[in-house]
């Protein structure tokens, strides 16, 4: 399965923390890595969506939406910017 | 200004679709009038939403083919024979219709001047998209900036906006095209895949400092930033959108 990246997302990130988010930075709490959300992978095709850290795979992000109510898990972030 | 669209709520809103521009056999330009558009920066996208009669719901992002200058906004969609909303985007859709769309959408796969150059934009297929909206924009406001387009098509007939591109490339404004997998006769331009060996040839080389954009399937979008970085360009100036079955 090919994955995306977080730009296919920014629409739904928008919704969740009410700003534009593909060019906020993050860290990967696996790995440190540091870079723009829109550089994260991105997986679409399950009954959720799937981010993960580009440079060690580890998930970072999950995006499940129930009844129109979007669950977001970010333990795998250990930073998120919030350009606000 | 820059906080307020930051701020700037993200809805739902119905848009008339005012015309169809069918660009190759399978890629239609789609325009349309949204009530109310609060402006957008090149490379940006929308999310279109179809509703089924049974309530059913697809979703998917498109990116903006117009320049923020342009009288109207453009979607360019290719039609995947498997898609769940593209087919209807491509075949069903009329004048006068009226696309469920939010946007825009998107901050990191933007250009505008005040990010310089030189651009060197890098399209799989429809992923010319974004970078059509980039060169609009540049002309528009009458843009110094270098700017060289190294667009991958399977054919000439695959190649979108190709008379627009034709008549752009003058000047600071170069325009290739490398057609992977049918020339017509006589043709001298690049004839396959972008790999390590043609960015090389290409590309500036990395001590101009280029600014990139690539966008297309992923795969493309992999090899291609990917060879970047082995030529010696910095990952920080290299911007990428991947786009999947739609």
């Amino acid at each position: 399965m090919e994955g995306l990246d977080g730009n296919a997302i920014a629409g739904s990130l928008y919704e969740i923390f009410g700003a534009e988010m593909t060019d906020a930075a993050c860290v990967c709490a696996h790995c440190g890595a540091e870079r723009r959300v829109a550089e994260l992978t991105v997986y679409m095709r399950g009954p959720g969506t799937v981010v993960r850290c580009r440079s060690c795979e580890a998930m970072v992000m999950t995006l499940v939406e129930i009844r129109g109510i979007t669950c977001v898990d970010l333990r795998g972030l250990a930073m998120l910017e919030h350009p606000s | 200004m820059e906080r307020t669209a930051l701020r700037r709520r993200l809805s739902w809103t119905q848009a008339r679709v005012v015309d169809l521009l069918d660009e190759t056999a399978s890629v239609r330009s789609i325009v349309v009038e949204p009530p109310e558009w609060p402006g957008h920066r090149a490379g940006q996208h929308v999310d279109v939403r179809l509703t089924a009669e049974d309530g059913y719901q697809a979703q998917r992002s498109y990116s903006i083919a117009s320049a923020p200058e342009d009288d109207h906004l453009v979607l360019t969609v290719e039609r995947l024979e498997d898609g769940e909303v593209s087919p209807y985007l491509v075949g069903e859709l009329r004048p006068g219709d009226e696309l469920e769309l939010r946007g825009p959408i998107g901050g990191y796969f933007v250009w505008e001047e005040s990010l310089g150059g030189p651009l060197l934009l890098i399209a799989g297929g429809s992923g010319v998209v974004p970078l059509r909206a980039m060169l609009r924009h540049r002309s528009a406001v009458a843009s110094v900036v270098p700017v060289r387009l190294l667009y991958s098509a399977r054919s000439l007939a695959d190649v979108i906006y190709r008379d627009e591109l034709m008549q752009a490339a003058t000047g600071l404004v170069d325009i290739r095209f490398t057609l992977t997998r049918a020339r017509p006769e006589g043709w001298t331009g690049y004839d396959r895949r972008i790999d390590r060996e043609l960015l090389a040839e290409v590309a500036w080389p990395p001590d101009d400092d280029p600014l990139v954009y690539v966008c297309g399937p992923t795969g493309f979008v992999e090899t291609a930033a990917g060879s970047l970085v082995d030529l010696g360009h910095d990952p920080g100036r290299i911007r990428t959108e991947r786009f999947g079955p739609s």
